[in-house]
């Protein structure tokens, strides 16, 4: 008997410790970041694992960047539109994708995603050229525009997936009462995807607050930049003297809204995600 | 046609009804439909189609990014040329080396992002107080932009002043600081160990999706069988969330083949974590090469697109008969 139960001891401790390792590999880098961003300069090559005292002057240089703070509103100007765009190309898209069945259905899913999946690398040249023809080089247009790439193809796919899940009857019903596509879509189903719209919304959200490549190529000047592209391009005196603490108050600031979105909608999330990939 | 052979077969009596509607309104329907696609499918065709064919096209001209309107075609001069000597893209040591550093780059990720992955979903499937909690904190590397990770990490990685090595050292592991980015046999593994950080969550939480779908009742009686759960695992839980780990891995690797961000941060444009994506964007951007980039490219792409044909053919019966 003991036996067996200092094995069951052993197997508890053991998962416990599992359980406390995750934890710490998986927020350490977070907070280490928070805890130098909080030292003063002259402690920044001691190495300490706790917050002794609080210091903000990293945070008040950090935001006393004109061009940062300009950042900031880049990066949300972009995100907001290119969330707004894909959800209103990309519900319309879904009701004839989930809701219609047509010849070809299969083939513009298909298609979208292999959209989805394409290198963004393959697209740089022959984007380069449609956003300077459009005269939208070095702005948030062509940003916005750019990031419908990976936005629209998720967009759509999730959305179709919950689509698909609505019940055919208030369809039917809709069709009797001689409602158009278009009023069964915004006056049946709309108010039926607000959950699914504000996960999908989020996710594109995310990934277009995230995204570099475009960022990084397809603007010029620190007052178009938005916030990875900013932090990236953060250099100090020359390549061995970056300004640490600086840069980790800045990834705290870029990264604390998005920890509390994530974490306040974390069962939407992940729903949404495996909607995606799993159920797609 | 076999989609609409299934919808028959399946709709029943919902299909009689619509029958006595006559076929107006499905006609009509069927109309919206693709005026409703219309407006996505022209954007995609602006941001990725055109684009695409753009790059191409490129590939086989001398194009510079002042002059991309006046490109001359030169054939497959940036893919390979005979001039006293082999030259262009398939020529190059370089490439080369960049092709082998991206495989081995998501070999290897996502290989440790599936293991790891597998082993977060089974302990966050295991019923625990305060199992929510690890949950969110799973969520957070996946929240944190790549360009910050890399450089949360570049700071835990410093040579000199660096945690990692503080903790490495106290541990007795090394005895002297390791220059992780710098060093061109380190590097990859330092490039490794930010994005397996990063990613491992996502593999996670799509497998934790699948294995809460699990039924509960063959686990039931393998347990009254007093069968060892590592048994279990691989002959019943593996089988039965291989379709589901199969696609997070297959996002994991398309998403691994075309790496940019991380390494861009971390270690640049060192040849020793040189991938396609930080090739192709060097020769188009910093060389201004757009003919020889866009040959990079053209080239990412169709490994890619092989890796996608071969996907998509695999998942082909879900996509069109779902419910």
């Amino acid at each position: 008997m003991t036996l067996t139960h200092l094995k069951r001891a052993v197997l508890k401790l053991g998962f416990w410790l599992m359980v406390i390792t995750l934890v710490v590999y998986a927020t350490f880098p977070f907070y280490y970041a928070v805890v130098t961003s909080l030292k003063p300069s002259s402690e920044m090559f001691k190495v300490g694992y706790w917050i002794d005292s609080v210091d903000w002057s990293n945070y008040v240089a950090v935001l006393s960047q004109k061009a940062f703070v300009q950042s900031i509103a880049n990066s949300v100007i972009v995100a907001l539109s290119v969330v707004a765009i894909a959800l209103l190309l990309g519900l319309t898209a879904a009701y004839a994708l989930g809701r219609v069945r047509f010849k070809g259905r299969t083939r513009v899913m298909m298609l979208v995603l292999g959209v989805s999946m394409f290198p963004q690398v393959a697209v740089l040249s022959g984007l380069f050229e449609v956003i300077r023809v459009l005269d939208l080089y070095n702005s948030p247009g062509g940003l916005i525009l750019s990031y419908t790439i990976f936005t629209l193809p998720f967009t759509v796919w999730v959305l179709t997936t919950f689509m698909r899940q609505l019940p055919d009857e208030l369809e039917e019903a809709a069709i009797m009462d001689g409602a158009s596509p278009w009023v069964t879509l915004t006056k049946v189903f709309m108010p039926l995807l607000w959950p699914a719209m504000a996960t999908t919304g989020l996710l594109a959200f995310i990934a277009a607050w995230n995204e570099f490549l475009f960022a990084l190529t397809f603007t010029l000047t620190d007052s178009e930049r938005t916030v990875p592209v900013a932090i990236a391009l953060i250099s100090g005196g020359s390549q061995y003297e970056l300004p640490w603490g600086p840069i980790m108050a800045a990834s705290v600031i870029v990264t604390v809204p998005l920890v509390i979105l994530v974490l306040i909608f974390q069962r939407r999330i992940v729903s949404g995600l495996t909607a995606g990939a799993v159920k797609g | 046609m076999t989609v609409h052979e299934t919808t028959t077969a399946t709709a029943g009596p919902k299909k009689a009804r619509q029958d006595a509607r006559g076929t107006k309104v499905r006609r009509r329907r069927v109309r919206a439909a693709w005026l409703f696609l219309t407006p996505m499918l022209v954007v995609l065709a602006l941001v990725a189609g055109w684009p695409l064919l753009r790059t191409i096209w490129f590939s086989f001209t001398d194009a510079s990014l002042s002059q991309m309107g006046s490109a001359n075609f030169i054939g497959v001069e940036n893919y390979l040329v005979y001039d006293e000597g082999w030259y262009g893209l398939l020529a190059d040591p370089l490439w080369w080396q960049s092709v082998w550093n991206t495989l081995f780059f998501t070999v290897i990720s996502v290989g440790l992002e599936t293991v790891l992955g597998v082993i977060v979903a089974l302990v966050l499937n295991a019923k625990f107080r305060g199992r929510m909690v690890v949950r969110a904190a799973m969520l957070i590397p996946w929240a944190i932009p790549t360009i910050v990770s890399a450089k949360m990490w570049a700071w835990m990685l410093n040579d000199q002043f660096g945690i990692l090595n503080h903790m490495l050292m106290g541990l007795g592991i090394i005895s002297a600081p390791l220059a992780w980015t710098a060093d061109a046999d380190l590097s990859m593994w330092a490039v490794i160990i930010v994005d397996v950080w990063k990613a491992t969550p996502f593999v996670a939480l799509l497998v934790l999706a699948a294995l809460q779908m699990l039924p509960s009742d063959c686990y039931e009686a393998a347990r009254v069988d007093g069968i060892s759960p590592v048994r279990v695992f691989f002959k019943v839980t593996l089988p039965l969330i291989a379709p589901a780990l199969m696609v997070a891995v297959i996002f994991r690797a398309l998403d691994a083949l075309r790496v940019f961000d991380v390494i861009y941060v971390l270690t640049s444009n060192a040849s020793s974590t040189m991938t396609m994506s930080i090739y192709a964007r060097q020769q188009l951007v910093e060389f201004q090469d757009v003919g020889y980039g866009s040959a990079a490219s053209t080239l990412l792409f169709l490994i890619i697109a092989l890796f996608t044909i071969v996907y998509l053919y695999l998942g082909r019966r879900q996509l069109g008969g779902e419910q």
